[in-house]
């Protein structure tokens, strides 16, 4: 029983930092129904860019969090300008190469200047409580918690304000929502902002978690949210988030039973798996096909 | 005179929306029977379901005098059932030809194996493909396009194209859909010709939806009317022009009516 | 022009042309006018021309995308490589080398064939990430089965991936591709990528067109990844992750989509362009990735996309065009 919880705040852990760039992915594809699959390179960047930073200045952990979110926000914004918005109107397969091609650049941009895995240095005092034989962190509290807070405030967003409204309605119509003097390109940019903060903040929080950064962690960690996000449903937020805590759940699971090398083989067959009997996630709505 | 098509009780939802209800029609061998009704009646929808684009919610179709309902649309386009788009569509980036020989494929026993080594059977099938397909084109004046790209073609030269692409299936039922979208008066008459044409040459049955009244009156032996998917009224040309069903039907949408 | 056949027409020429290549190159190793390192680079060349081409039926003509060609690559290389090495490894070589190459295929094919049928009712970015999905599934599977030698690979495999055969399967795998793509199938295919309700419509039983592709493509991608194999020596799986994908990639949407030419041409260029770079070490696979994004905003159909040259087609088709040209030639000559 204790060993079961222990496993299950594990698999918070996994599934929320998960969630964090699940969303990203499917926020992108909400609204211009395109993987973003440089999105995993970003959230890696997220992780060099607090090593970076502490390299520079040691700052505390909040004051981190807010300018790596700053600066993947920037980042994310650029790769839409330059690279996918000029493809909008492009074959979708055009777009989902780019996306490709871009995350492959950054990922072996970062290769080339950092080509071996860096430990994270400590931003926090981490302090062991135990609960009932149960064993919880600083670093787990905060990560959980940074996680939740972070997806509400992005639920707030989406349902409450004026630009979770505009963002929503581009989703469901962009031609006809730019004739109604909606911002669209706008939106679309501030949607890519928020997705990519939301991956800087994972990987800074993956940073601290799991304290060994390298370049590899957009295909290693990244993809995998990206599996998670088509598990629950691709553009489907609450899906994403459903999907994290599965997938989340399932490696802890994989790993606490088999050698850790056969994560991998069990989440993308289950990513399969999903696809044959549920072609379009757990809570995504079918695309009516229109003959 | 013997049925070609026949739908009993054909029924298709989608989701709550009723597009089709309850249809039960029959065209007769030899014959041109216009469909008509305002837009949104749901006359595309009932061309994609005697396809096989989608399955009947519930009904029968029977072509042949055997059940299609449920079959895949190539499978129907095979047993001689061929259609043309409302808006166009053909392959674009192919060649005139290509898109002919498509069509003209599908009735040709040449297995993947004889694909791949070019065994003297596919190569046959491949001399007969285009040469059927080249005469085709010929008697359509489309000869001189044939390795044109069919997106280059003009839109009145696509919208012929189209329907020698359906012929290319050797089809006994020819379905058309608005064939004269987007033609003027002029264009549509001589479209008439044209199809009255096909229509012996080929001694095809012919189910047309078409807006163009005078067209339709021209051309058709009989004609059904639907609205919301149910049909309202049939028979002869005369008798459905004056039925005050479809006048009103008419009036309260368009009033287009002659 | 009129009343004379230009040498390219000639119908014994491409068969000739064929077995004098086959000859000079089962000569040449032994000749030494060409050295080990500018041989590695010719069958590398043979071998990206085969992925490539076998990527383009599904990618170009067909019009999908597909990034799990390296996983299809993998299985050939690990199927032949198992006969080689492991069951059969002091049979004669001229025996076990081409028998080990068409297993490969085999295996590859045949693993083709669920994603195949995956292919009926999932398109666009659904099979993409359902070809990703097994690209990571070949690899961390072959990451486990320790019989491979798991994350660490096979070594010692014998090298005979000579010249001469990867001159031969290339020309093969050429050869059937282009049989395919001018043949009802193939048209068929290529009515998919149009407008896949329409070719329906038309009579074309997608499901069997799409099986033939993805099934003709793994299995040339399968004989690559044995060619592969038995020319490095030494395969593990990291050799068949997402790089190597895109580096197929890169080749079919540089050299031309749906375009037999093109795919010898990305090859080509893509093989020699890594081969100069190779001093730039890890930036080498920047490069690759940024000449992927560069050519879908400058210029997404690649090269030569959609277009062939003549002496690639089939005498067929190029009947049809002279008798057109023809006609055309009349009818200038009538109204001048």
């Amino acid at each position: 029983m204790k060993y079961l919880a222990q496993q299950a705040i594990n698999a918070l852990q996994l599934g929320s930092i998960y969630a964090l760039i699940a969303l990203g992915y499917s926020m992108v594809y909400g609204v211009l129904t395109m993987i973003n699959f440089a999105h995993g390179d970003v959230f890696m960047l997220g992780s060099f860019f607090c090593l970076l930073l502490i390299a520079i200045v040691p700052v505390p952990f909040w004051l981190a969090l807010i300018v790596v979110m700053g600066a993947t926000a920037i980042l994310g914004t650029l790769i839409e300008r330059f690279a996918y918005r000029p493809l909008r109107n492009a074959p979708r397969v055009s777009a989902i190469i780019t996306a490709l091609g871009c995350g492959l650049v950054i990922q072996n941009t970062t290769l080339g200047i950092s080509p071996y895995a860096r430990p994270m240095p400590h931003l926090l005092d981490n302090v062991t409580y135990q609960f009932a034989g149960i064993t919880v962190t600083t670093l787990q509290i905060i990560i959980i918690g940074v996680s939740v807070g972070l997806m509400m405030v992005l639920d707030f967003l989406i349902r409450k304000t004026s630009f979770g409204m505009a963002m929503r309605a581009v989703a469901s119509d962009r031609a006809t929502v730019s004739l109604l003097g909606v911002p669209a390109n706008e939106i679309i940019a501030v949607t890519f902002a928020i997705g990519a903060a939301l991956g800087g903040a994972a990987g800074l929080l993956y940073g601290m978690a799991y304290p060994v950064v390298s370049a590899a962690m957009g295909i290693t960690v990244g993809w995998k949210a990206f599996v998670a996000a088509v598990i629950g449903g691709i553009g489907n937020m609450r899906g994403a988030v459903l999907g994290a805590f599965i997938l989340g759940t399932v490696e802890v699971m994989t790993v606490a039973v088999l050698p850790s090398t056969y994560r991998d083989l069990i989440s993308y067959s289950l990513l399969l798996l999903i696809l044959v009997f549920k072609p379009h996630g757990l809570l995504g709505k079918p695309t009516i096909h229109k003959a | 005179m013997s049925v070609l098509l026949e739908t009993r009780s054909l029924t298709r939802q989608f989701g709550g929306l009723r597009a089709i209800g309850d249809l039960s029609l029959s065209v007769n061998t030899g014959e041109i029977l216009g469909v008509i009704g305002p837009n949104g009646a749901g006359k595309t929808t009932f061309f994609n379901l005697l396809t096989g684009i989608y399955p009947p919610s519930s009904g029968e179709i029977l072509f042949n005098g055997r059940s299609i309902a449920g079959l895949r649309p190539s499978e129907i386009a095979r047993q001689g059932m061929a259609r043309t788009f409302q808006n166009i569509r053909l392959f674009r980036q192919l060649s005139v030809l290509e898109n002919v020989r498509i069509a003209y494929d599908a009735g040709l026993a040449c297995s993947p194996l004889d694909a791949l080594i070019h065994t003297p059977r596919a190569l046959s099938r491949e001399r007969e493909s285009i040469e059927a397909s080249m005469e085709l084109l010929e008697m359509f004046q489309l000869g001189s396009h044939a390795e044109d790209r069919a997106g280059d073609l003009s839109y009145g030269a696509q919208r012929r194209l189209e329907i020698v692409r359906a012929l290319a299936l050797k089809p006994s039922l020819l379905l058309l859909d608005e064939p004269a979208a987007g033609m003027n008066p002029s264009e549509a008459m001589q479209l008439t010709e044209f199809l009255r044409w096909v229509h012996g040459k080929f001694s095809l049955t012919i189910v047309l939806i078409e807006h163009h009244m005078q067209m339709v009156m021209a051309l058709s032996d009989r004609i059904e009317v639907i609205e919301f998917g149910v049909r309202i009224a049939g028979g002869k040309p005369e008798e459905v022009k004056a039925n005050p069903r479809v006048i009103e039907a008419y009036l309260g949408t368009e009033g287009e009516l002659p | 022009m009129i009343g004379m056949t230009p040498w390219t027409k000639n119908r014994y020429l491409p068969p000739v042309l064929l077995v004098v290549g086959l000859i000079v190159t089962a000569i040449l190793p032994s000749t030494g006018l060409v050295n080990d390192y500018l041989q590695f680079v010719i069958v590398s060349i043979a071998i990206n021309a085969i992925l490539c081409v076998s990527l383009n039926l599904v990618n170009g003509w067909m019009g999908e995308f597909s990034v799990g060609h390296a996983g299809f690559m993998a299985l050939g290389a690990y199927a032949s490589a198992i006969l080689t090495v492991k069951l059969f490894p002091s049979a004669p070589a001229a025996l076990i080398f081409p028998a080990a190459v068409l297993i490969g295929g085999t295996v590859a094919g045949l693993a083709g064939i669920p994603v195949g049928i995956l292919s009926f009712k999932t398109r666009g970015d659904y099979l993409a990430i359902i070809t990703l999905a097994f690209l990571m599934i070949v690899k961390s599977g072959l990451e486990n089965i320790p019989y491979t030698g798991g994350p660490r690979g096979m070594l010692g495999i014998p090298h005979l991936t000579t010249v001469a055969w990867a001159y031969f399967w290339c020309v093969v795998a050429f050869w059937a591709i282009r049989n395919l793509v001018y043949s009802k199938y193939g048209r068929g295919i290529a009515a998919i990528r149009e407008d896949e309700i329409a070719a329906e419509a038309m009579g074309v039983n997608t499901r069997a067109a799409k099986l033939v592709a993805f099934v003709t493509s793994s299995f040339f991608a399968g004989v690559a990844g044995a060619l592969f194999a038995h020319q490095l020596q030494f395969i593990n799986p990291s050799s068949f992750d997402i790089l190597k994908s895109t580096e197929i990639l890169v080749m079919v949407y540089l050299g031309g989509v749906a375009s037999l030419g093109g795919s010898l041409l990305g090859a080509g260029v893509v093989t020699i362009l890594t081969q100069c770079l190779q001093p730039l070490g890890t930036w080498r696979m920047v490069v690759l990735p940024a000449l992927l994004v560069l050519l879908m905003l400058f210029r997404p159909a690649g090269i030569m996309g959609y277009r062939d040259w003549n002496w690639l087609k089939p005498r067929l088709s190029l009947k049809l065009r002279s008798k057109n040209e023809d006609k055309a030639e009349r009818g200038k000559e009538i109204v001048s």
